[in-house]
């Protein structure tokens, strides 16, 4: 079960017939010599994270260590809004409740599965479980999605990075969008190149984006780009799954987006010296924080 | 690099908020955990770099003391560290210090136990939750715990690594990696052996026996 690039992997599924999320256990089964048995109830139990997470997300009163977020996930949660109803949907709104309450429970030493990583772990969670409820969905179902996002973050580990160190914001929550979003498509009866058009359309609606954490936390902007990390995933399955494609491949998506992120500048990768981080407002907080250095 | 695992890409499972700052840090304080002889009495944590300027933020000081109790990166207990050590009559100091060239994720351990014995512990955390050691009591060593990891501290003399590597196959222990350091000839070295499995109790016991081996810590951070 060796791949490299999307198209080797989508290769590999149409010569099986497989889907994506096959191809990626037996592959965890020939990595690892687990049982397929083993590898699905592990990836369940980190389901169950997700689920335990978005929980506490919206419903306790979270404050960060810091002090800096906290309480935002459970107001969008709770509020009906205008007498209107939700702006964008009652769907999309819970969604983004889910996605942002991750991350305050990920700022207040909470448990959470990095997915990619801490700072984008709310996306994932976020679009799945609000479509599990939507539809009434079966665990195992998800499961199995999620074993699809991870062939997606796969391939970008490979082949461009999703730390933000390395490539800015996009390479997080860009990557965290594109994997939900191939989750989401390859869930909803779409093909392994269908997925991954998907994936590449999410990628390629934030690329650029900077990693400007205020203060160095991971909290702000990161909670915010998770809300938005949901429906940039969300809206690229959507517009897959009424037969839109990427007019770029996956893999050159992946490719631009690894260039992108090489030339960003330093500052504006994780070092909290540029973008938001820098501006006076987001400098007094660090201060208010950390203290005058 | 070893091929990447989905729970590699979908994890680790952990206690926020940081991967480096907080998973990679706990883990640190495990190794000086495992490294400690009997029971732990205080901890000094010199921190370096970025962990000396935000380690109050990202927990990075509850997540060392967390590992140093023995606790794994997504053990809940971790926010309460604090507590737990005083309660089990561990103190903990944090000092911010320029631990030199080396990563900006970096942490130097000193661990003392009942005896007034200690041992000097520095590792990296290098993102992700991964994390390199590369120091053990002032000598230069580099391992990653990535693997089950077997440290052996013995002297430097001949024949001492082939009954060790010996011990070992007989228990067929498959050795993945093996390094040895030494701070200068003839006196104490270390031996960093890194297996598949796990490597069981009774071959750590029989390798303490060997004649020249001062000790063996099974470190094991990863499983
Ligand atoms: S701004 Fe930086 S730290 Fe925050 S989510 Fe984006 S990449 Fe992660």
């Amino acid at each position: 079960m060796k791949f490299n690039t999307g198209k080797e992997l989508i290769k590999l599924c149409n010569d099986l017939e497989h889907s994506i999320y096959e191809v990626m256990i037996l592959r965890e089964c020939e990595l690892s010599g687990k049982s397929k048995h083993e590898i699905i109830n592990e990836m369940h139990s980190s389901y169950d994270i997700m689920k335990q997470a978005v929980k506490s997300g919206v419903t306790k009163d979270i404050i960060s260590i810091s002090g800096l977020t906290g309480g935002d996930a459970k107001k969008i949660f709770e509020n009906s809004a205008s007498i209107h109803g939700p702006v964008c949907g009652a769907f999309m709104k819970k969604a983004m409740a889910y996605s942002m309450g991750v991350l305050e429970v990920n700022a207040s030493m909470g448990k959470i599965v990095a997915a990619p990583t801490a700072g984008s772990s709310g996306i994932i969670p976020g679009a799945f479980i609000a479509l599990q409820e939507e539809y009434n969905l079966h665990d195992e179902k998800l499961i199995k999605a999620l074993f699809t996002a991870s062939g997606v973050g796969l391939l970008i580990s490979k082949n461009a990075t999703v730390a933000g160190a390395e490539g800015g914001c996009q390479a997080e929550t860009g990557s965290a969008a594109a994997m939900a979003a191939a989750g989401i498509v390859e869930l909803m009866g779409g093909s392994p190149e269908e997925a991954l058009h998907a994936a590449a359309i999410a990628l390629k609606n934030i690329l650029g984006l900077v990693c400007d954490p205020i203060a160095g936390l991971v909290e702000s902007p990161c909670e915010k780009r998770n809300g938005l990390g949901v429906s940039n995933a969300l809206i690229s399955a959507e517009m897959v799954l009424c037969g839109v494609t990427s007019i770029i491949p996956f893999d050159e998506v992946v490719e631009a987006m690894y260039k992108v992120g090489r030339s960003l500048p330093f500052e504006l990768k994780e070092t909290a010296l540029g973008g938001l981080a820098a501006t006076p407002t987001g400098k007094n907080i660090k201060i208010q924080i950390f203290g005058d250095e | 690099m070893s091929e990447l695992s989905v729970f590699d890409v979908l994890g680790p499972k952990m206690i926020g908020p940081s991967s480096s700052h907080t998973a990679g840090a706990c883990r640190i304080g495990k190794v000086a955990n495992k490294m400690t002889k009997g029971k732990i009495v205080s901890a000094k944590f010199f921190l370096h770099g970025s962990f000396s300027k935000t380690y109050r933020g990202h927990g990075t000081d509850r997540a060392l003391v967390g590992g140093l109790l023995g606790f794994d990166p997504d053990d809940q207990r971790i926010v309460y560290s604090f507590d737990l050590a005083r309660e089990q009559g561990v103190s903990y100091e944090f000092i911010e210090t320029d631990l030199g060239d080396v990563h900006t994720n970096s942490v130097m351990i000193r661990v003392e136990n009942h005896k007034g014995e200690s041992v000097y512990v520095t590792g990296a955390s290098i993102g992700g939750g991964n994390v390199v050691i590369t120091e053990i009591n002032g000598l230069k060593i580099r391992f990653t715990g990535e693997y089950f990891t077997l440290v052996v501290p013995h002297f430097d003399r001949p024949g001492i690594i082939a009954k060790v590597t010996a011990r070992l196959a007989s228990n067929t222990v498959n050795i993945a990696f093996m390094r040895v350091y030494r701070h200068e000839k003839g006196q104490e070295a270390f031996m960093i052996i890194e297996s598949d499995e796990i490597i069981d109790q009774d071959s750590i016991d029989e390798i303490k026996w060997i004649d020249g081996v001062t000790d063996a810590y099974s470190i094991n951070i990863r499983h």
